[in-house]
């Protein structure tokens, strides 16, 4: 190879008629190599990208199935209301034994001797204890259930359900897992008999929090989720966007605005603790709201998802053409209307996209709701945003830290459902783009 | 302007709902990670057993956390009851003082054992708290002398250990379970190793000489874990020489995948928990102000209900998941001092 190090002075020094060396190979050589760093950096993303969807799906995929149990469950009266008071006491039948015809049910079913207490509990420790409440809905709902015989769906306990699915190694000694070999001949009877098997859980998108894995859901951490994207999307977009216009198209340039402007961008720095702490001081200690509300969470979200919003729209402000406002203008518009009739439509692609970014930020955001009180265990669906609920990356966060194994492909599961919000959430500002987007 | 406007009345609307503090109609609970699966227990089959109260929400973040909100003062938007894995410090109390809490009631639900384990692929493991010490301590006693720990494999503390790398996986020092580790393996280790007459020779404050005792080294072969157990599991999972130490509860939901080793020849169990011969347990404890009871609905039938039998006995879900069951006159003696309102 000719040196290239100085082309200055070999052209001074050839005729202008000779071929030139302009760096041609060198130039493309960089190129090239630009390409392959570009290539490299996209497939390491792509691998580990593959690598976090395997994982979480290969662990994750199991959630969305779930053991259960059929059995023809007997209401019979003696149990349930013994002195026939369901007439004039109406907690007889919420308080009514209800294990106790699961227990009986089973007994017949796999044919045990009664009197055997520890194989009785072995069999009923296969059915969750959440039949209970189960049962119970059931003949609240309907009590001329009591006297027949009706065949009940009852989930089967995390660890039946774990060993079915083969999570559970069953070549280790009995005396180190869950479940025993007893349960295990059981639970293969049941499976040949067609009593036992696998179902779609719907359990998981519609129950709330539990102890008992095979009855633990995200539906409450959904709906807190779904109140407080709610309250970030009615507060954060008007605010950021009545900001990001004043700032942008009225305001002054002055050190004030300046100031203003350097203070939003660092905001959009701040770990999301600090709004947490913020929010505790501010909306609980000093406003009185309560704990663990998913108004609190949506407020505290509120602040930390306004600065990306207000750089967003800013920013699509900007991209609009000055000759859009000089036209506007000198076609006598006033300045408010040209804001409003043409600058705005034309920058909506652009708001849209970084307010949706903005809200899947804070809807993966665990870090400022721990200080509010939202990182906690609850069971009951909140009807309104100020009763406690949770959220979703909160549940997966304590799924996470459960010490059952029943845990491990739910919290995969509840992460799975999470990346569908958000995919659905980016595909939504996607189309929006699409469909406003205008060239020129 | 429609769209304007629109967005103004949402705005001036949820200022509004958000104005309104309401009344408190469920229990509130914060506090340690170690109670809460049990407190996630009681609470779920309460709102199961007592259908006319919501269920208690229960929240996690650690026993000083659960505390420091439950001095924050007495009223519906502060919390009713703090877990904690550790008795109230004294500090605590003034600042619960301070801000008015001065009618506290404190409850001792049960023991929770501590276990060593290592992974399930291992030999069995017999372990004495002067090994730990001796391992795990930052200056240890050789020849008369305090060094720097300069053991590197288990087979040099004690040659009937395995010949495999220290490597110690321990709780954090923001966890309840470091105190106990500290007295119970370290200080006891450091006695029986007779480290503790040089330490006295060489400091003079006995604060110090405690401190070190229980110091940890630094070198990185007992790494602190601030996450939960199940850290310290996938730890393990990835260095098979690693010992971890869990909760007696965490052990037995993961029994196999783990080998717990003994501790003075005693192996693990609520049994020899319960009984005292396994050495490294502590109490567990809930703290409930005494100014909600009968304001907070639910909060005594909660209370009660915890204290029951069909809880905390020794055939109840509670001992069934891993807590280690109080002797029978012990829990008749909290339920009592519940009823007759004793305070701290």
């Amino acid at each position: 190879m000719t040196d290239i190090a100085s082309p200055t002075v070999r052209i001074s020094a050839r005729p202008a008629s000779a071929t030139r060396d302009i760096g041609i190979k060198r130039r493309y050589a960089a190129e090239r190599r630009f390409r392959a760093y570009g290539i490299g950096a996209i497939s390491l993303g792509l691998f580990f990208l593959a690598l976090l969807l395997w994982t979480v799906v290969s662990n994750g995929y199991t959630a969305f199935q779930q053991t259960t149990i059929t059995l023809p469950i007997e209401f019979t009266e003696k149990v349930i209301d013994p002195k026939g008071e369901r007439a004039t006491d109406g907690k007889v039948l919420m308080t009514a034994n209800y294990p106790l015809l699961v227990r009986e049910a089973l007994i017949k079913q796999l044919g045990i001797d009664a009197s055997k207490r520890p194989q009785v509990k072995q069999a009923t420790d296969m059915v969750s204890a959440s039949s209970r409440t189960l049962l119970r809905d059931i003949v609240v709902a309907d009590p001329s259930v009591i006297g027949k015989t009706i065949p009940v769906t009852l989930l089967a306990e995390a660890n039946v359900d774990s060993a079915f699915k083969g999570q559970i190694d069953l070549n280790v000694e009995e005396s180190k897992r869950k479940v025993k070999d007893q349960q295990v001949t059981w639970m293969n009877e049941l499976a040949s008999a067609g009593v036992l098997k696998k179902s779609f859980n719907t359990g998981i998108f519609t129950f709330g929090a539990s102890s008992r894995p095979e009855a633990a859901g995200v539906g409450v951490a959904a709906l807190g989720s779904l109140f407080m994207m709610l309250i970030v999307l009615v507060l954060s977009l008007p605010i950021g966007v009545a900001a990001s216009i004043y700032l942008e198209e009225f305001a002054p340039k002055n050190r004030l605005t300046d100031l203003i402007e350097v203070n939003i961008n660092n905001l959009a720095a701040v770990p999301s603790i600090v709004y947490g702490l913020l929010g505790l001081a501010v909306f609980i200690n000093f406003a009185g709201m309560p704990r663990s509300a998913a108004v609190v969470g949506g407020l505290v979200l509120t602040l930390m998802t306004l600065p990306t919003i207000i750089i967003a729209t800013r920013a699509a402000l900007k991209a609009v053409p000055p000759s859009i406002r000089s036209a506007a203008l000198g076609l006598g518009a006033s300045k408010m209307q040209t804001i409003f009739h043409h600058v705005l439509p034309l920058a909506m692609p652009g708001i849209l996209t970084g307010t949706i970014i903005g809200l899947a930020h804070a809807l993966g955001e665990t870090a400022p709701l721990l200080l509010i009180g939202m990182v906690a265990f609850v069971v009951d669906y909140p009807g309104s945003p100020m009763e406690p609920s949770t959220a979703l990356p909160v549940q997966i966060y304590m799924w996470a830290n459960e010490a059952e194994r029943a845990f491990v492909e739910r919290t995969s599961g509840a992460i799975i459902i999470l990346l569908i919000f958000l995919v659905v959430m980016n595909l939504g500002a996607i189309l929006l783009r699409r469909r406003f987007e205008r060239r020129w | 302007m429609k769209a304007l406007k629109l967005t103004v009345a949402a705005l001036v609307a949820s200022a509004a709902f958000a104005g309104v503090a309401a009344a408190r109609d469920q229990v509130q609970v914060a506090g340690s990670s170690t109670v809460l699966p049990y407190a996630k227990i009681v609470a779920e089959t309460f709102g199961e057993t007592f259908p006319d109260f919501k269920t208690p929400v229960v929240e996690s973040g650690g026993s000083s956390a659960g505390l420091k909100e439950f001095c924050k003062g007495v009223g519906p938007d502060t919390i009713d009851v703090a877990n904690s894995s550790r008795k109230i410090k004294d500090s605590e109390v003034e600042a619960c003082k301070a801000a008015g809490v001065t009618e506290i009631q404190e409850i001792k639900i049960g023991y929770d054992g501590i276990v060593f384990a290592t992974d399930a692929g291992n030999a069995d493991l017999a372990l004495k708290p002067e090994d730990l010490y001796k391992g795990l301590a930052a200056e240890i006693v050789v020849d008369g002398k305090l060094v720097a720990n300069p053991y590197k494999k288990w087979s040099e503390v004690n040659s009937a250990l395995p010949d495999a790398d220290i490597a110690a996986f321990i709780p954090g020092e923001k966890h309840g379970t470091r105190e106990v580790f500290e007295e119970k393996i370290l200080a006891a280790g450091c006695k029986n190793a007779g480290a503790v007459d040089v330490i006295k020779a060489a400091v003079a404050d006995e604060k110090q000489q405690h401190s070190k005792c229980v110091a940890v080294r630094k070198d990185g072969l007992a790494v602190d874990i601030d996450g939960d157990y199940t850290e310290t599991l996938a730890r393990i999972a990835a260095n098979k020489n690693g010992i971890g130490v869990f909760g007696l509860s965490f052990y037995e939901n993961n029994a196999d995948k783990l080998k717990v080793a003994t501790v003075n020849g005693i192996v693990p169990s609520t049994e020899t928990i319960a009984s005292g011969e396994y050495p490294v347990s502590r109490p567990l404890y809930f703290y409930v102000k005494k100014a909600h009871l009968g304001v907070i609905p639910g909060l005594k039938e909660y209370v009660e209900f915890f204290l029951d039998d069909q809880m905390i006995g020794p055939e109840s879900p509670l001992a069934e998941y891993g807590l280690v069951a109080a002797p029978d006159a012990e829990r008749e003696e909290v339920r009592k001092a519940f009823a007759a309102g004793n305070m701290l």
